[in-house]
């Protein structure tokens, strides 16, 4: 990020940026930085607050006026204060059997399935109720996502390419979109945490879905293509969550 | 709430120990005055309209985001899955905060908002967008931009 404001400000333009981790941003002394103590993803701080954000935006743009530097300030406020750090997160969805101890790939894949049904419900609802999503990187819905990953931990998918993409591009993209759809169903009901620890913990902790993503993630190690190995390895199980799959 | 300081021992090595860019000096333009100001956003987060090519690993380029661009129309390919979504599932402001940006042209805080916007797909090294990043700022003189905010992920 700090290095784009070198490039353009030696152009002749003026930049100024939101920095979310401070120590990157020490070494890179772009011109003008503003650092905010908001997690990764998160860089004006809080959703759906368009105050919060708007002070943020100002903090930053105000730096412009700035003509000597390099300018790190801080942003005095945190994120979290503004939204409650709910507890466990209350699922809509009454998953009755808890995927955590499920080792039969034949019965997750049922189970897997189901959820997708159910879940597309309340990915509806959410979808309607926003206006908005954020699904469809992949070009797949959840009923051929489903069904790609099946194939593909049967060995039925032998091809380099799946609808148009590199396998490894495809199995990321499709795992992503699948996640935002739980997400987005999950976090659109009313009252719900919008805390990223508590939606991730749901998503990582109590989903099929993970699961089935964790099996992929094991099937991809065991491939000798580079690209599989450095999905499997790196792009599909956030570092923070591994945790849970680790036995 | 999520200095450094604050996350896991393992996940703070990590961060602090991916590779930065060293630069012997910092460019400075004279600085503007805000309401003279003609802002465009450009963020890392790998955005791109729905259907526009998805960022690969390595990827260098960025992609264009017209001004007028729908919410609905804007997805996040980027290769990293370690940082939060749900922000920006919620509410594009959050990454993209353009609406924010519109209100404060309204309000003549800001001299106006750029016609087009950029995303780069931040998990690239920054020096290999070097060269795109300079033809870039070709674009953004024509379109009158003299001031970018840059928002990571």
């Amino acid at each position: 990020m700090g290095g784009l404001s070198h490039y353009l400000e030696s152009e002749g333009i003026a930049t100024t940026q939101i920095s979310l981790i401070r120590e990157h941003t020490e070494k890179i002394k772009p011109p003008r930085a503003l650092w905010v103590s908001f997690p990764l993803g998160r860089p004006l701080g809080v959703p759906n607050n368009p105050e919060f954000q708007r002070d943020v935006l100002i903090k930053a743009l105000q730096l412009l006026e700035r003509s000597t530097g390099p300018v790190l300030e801080d942003y005095p406020e945190e994120a979290g204060e503004q939204e409650v750090e709910a507890a466990p997160l209350a699922c809509p969805v009454n998953f009755a059997n808890v995927p955590s101890q499920t080792t039969d790939l034949e019965t997750l894949l049922v189970d897997f399935h189901a959820e997708i049904a159910t879940m597309q419900t309340w990915y509806d609802i959410a979808r309607t109720a926003r206006n908005r999503s954020t699904t469809g990187v992949s070009g797949l819905d959840n009923e051929q996502i489903g069904t790609l990953f099946a194939d593909f931990l049967a060995g039925k998918i032998v091809d380099r390419e799946v609808h148009g993409q590199k396998l490894a591009d495809i199995l990321r993209m499709a795992a992503e979109d699948l996640r935002a759809s739980y997400l987005e169903a999950v976090s659109a009901q009313p009252g719900q945490s919008t805390s990223p620890n508590a939606l991730a913990n749901w998503f990582w902790g109590e989903t099929f879905a993970a699961r089935v993503i964790n099996e992929i993630r094991k099937r991809c190690l065991d491939m000798a293509v580079k690209d599989m190995r450095l999905a499997g390895e790196l792009l599909l199980i956030p570092r923070n969550q591994m945790h849970r799959f680790e036995t | 709430m999520v200095r450094l300081s604050e996350y896991s021992e393992s996940e703070r090595q990590h961060l602090l120990e991916l590779p930065c860019p060293h630069y012997e000096l910092t460019p400075l333009v004279g600085g503007l005055r805000l309401a003279e100001a003609r802002v465009a956003l450009l963020s890392t987060a790998g955005l791109h309209r729905r259907g526009d090519r998805p960022f690969a690993v390595g990827e260098s380029g960025y992609r264009l985001i017209a001004g007028e661009t729908m919410a609905n129309d804007l997805v996040m390919s980027h290769i990293s899955t370690n940082f939060d979504r749900t922000g920006f599932q919620q509410d594009l402001n959050m990454v993209f905060p353009l609406d924010r940006l519109n209100e404060l042209a309204a309000e003549g805080m800001i001299g106006s908002v750029a016609a087009y916007h950029y995303s780069f797909m931040g998990a690239t090294d920054p020096t290999r967008m070097e060269g795109e990043a300079r033809r870039l700022s070709g674009l953004l003189k024509k379109d009158r931009v003299n001031a970018v905010l840059l928002v990571p992920v």
